[in-house]
C-alpha cells in the first residue's frame, strides 16, 4: 500500500541519498592519491525503479498474506559509474572539487524537492482522511 | 538510515584534514631546529591518505583515513657556520628539510578541504532535520 501513496519518490529518495552518499566520498577523497571518483547514474537508476513500479513487481519476499508489498532497498551499485575528469592531475586522482561541489549542491535541491513531494502526499493524505 | 553515513564519511575526512594540519604545524614549529649531525635532524612529516576499503568487496567504503606518516627524503641543508654553538668539529650545521612555502600551500588546502566536510555535513543535517519533519 505504501509504495502506492509515495509512488516513485520512495524510491527516488532512496538513490538521491546513495548518490549524495558517493558524492560526500569523492569529496572527502579530494586529497588521496590515484583516488577515482565516482557517480550514480540517476537517469539510468530511476528508470529502472519505475520500470519495476509499472510492472508492480515488488522485490520484498511475502512469507505471510498479512505482509506488506514493498521494496527492498534500492540497490545503486550497479549505476556507479567513474567520473571523467576535465583536467587530470599529477597524483592520479580525478576529483574535482568545483565539479563534486556542484554536483552535490544539485542533488540536495532535487532531495530537497523529493521530500516536498512526499510531503505534500501526505498533507493531501491528512486532508483527505479528516474531511477538509 | 543510510543517511548518517554521509556524516560518517565527512568526519572522517575532517579527522585526516586534522592531522594534516597537525603535520604542518609540526614542520613550520621545527623549520629552523638546527642540529650538529644528520641523523639527530628533524625531518618533514608528510602524511599519506588513503580511501577506506571494504575487507571483502576491496570496493571504496566510504571516508578517508591516514595510511602512514612519512619523513621527507629531501636532503637536510647543510650550512657552514663554524660560529654557532650548535656546530660540529668541521664547522657545520644542519637545517631541517622543511620548504616552508610548501608547507604554507598545504595548510590551506587542508583547511579548504576541511571547510568542504564541513558544508557536506551541515547540507545533510538539513536534509535529516527535513526528513524527520515529514509530515508535520
Amino acid at each position: 500500500m505504501a509504495e502506492s501513496i509515495f509512488g516513485i519518490h520512495e524510491r527516488a529518495l532512496q538513490i538521491r541519498t546513495a548518490r549524495g552518499e558517493v558524492l560526500a566520498n569523492n569529496l572527502a577523497n579530494a586529497d588521496t592519491p590515484n583516488f577515482k571518483a565516482r557517480d550514480i547514474d540517476f537517469r539510468q537508476a530511476i528508470s529502472q525503479a519505475q520500470e519495476s513500479l509499472s510492472q508492480s513487481k515488488p522485490d520484498l519476499m511475502k512469507t505471510n498474506s498479512r505482509h506488506i508489498s514493498g521494496f527492498a532497498d534500492a540497490t545503486t551499485e550497479s549505476f556507479l559509474k567513474y567520473r571523467v575528469p576535465t583536467q587530470p592531475s599529477l597524483d592520479g586522482n580525478t576529483v574535482e572539487t568545483h565539479v563534486e561541489k556542484a554536483k552535490f549542491m544539485e542533488n540536495a535541491m532535487q532531495h530537497q524537492a523529493t521530500l516536498e513531494f512526499i510531503d505534500s502526499k501526505i498533507s493531501g493524505i491528512r486532508g483527505a482522511l479528516r474531511g477538509e | 538510515m543510510s543517511m548518517f553515513n554521509i556524516l560518517d564519511i565527512s568526519a572522517s575526512a575532517m579527522h585526516a584534514q586534522t592531522v594534516r594540519l597537525n603535520t604542518v604545524a609540526s614542520n613550520m614549529a621545527n623549520a629552523d631546529s638546527v642540529s650538529s649531525n644528520k641523523d639527530e635532524t628533524y625531518r618533514s612529516k608528510q602524511p599519506v591518505f588513503q580511501t577506506i576499503l571494504d575487507g571483502a568487496t576491496n570496493e571504496p567504503k566510504g571516508g578517508v583515513r591516514i595510511k602512514e606518516i612519512v619523513e621527507s627524503q629531501a636532503p637536510l641543508k647543510m650550512e657552514y657556520n663554524p660560529n654557532h654553538p650548535m656546530a660540529n668539529e668541521e664547522g657545520y650545521i644542519y637545517r631541517p628539510n622543511v620548504n616552508v612555502v610548501e608547507e604554507m600551500a598545504n595548510m590551506l588546502s587542508a583547511s579548504r578541504s576541511y571547510e568542504t566536510n564541513i558544508e557536506v555535513m551541515n547540507t545533510s543535517k538539513q536534509l535529516l532535520l527535513r526528513t524527520i519533519q515529514l509530515g508535520k
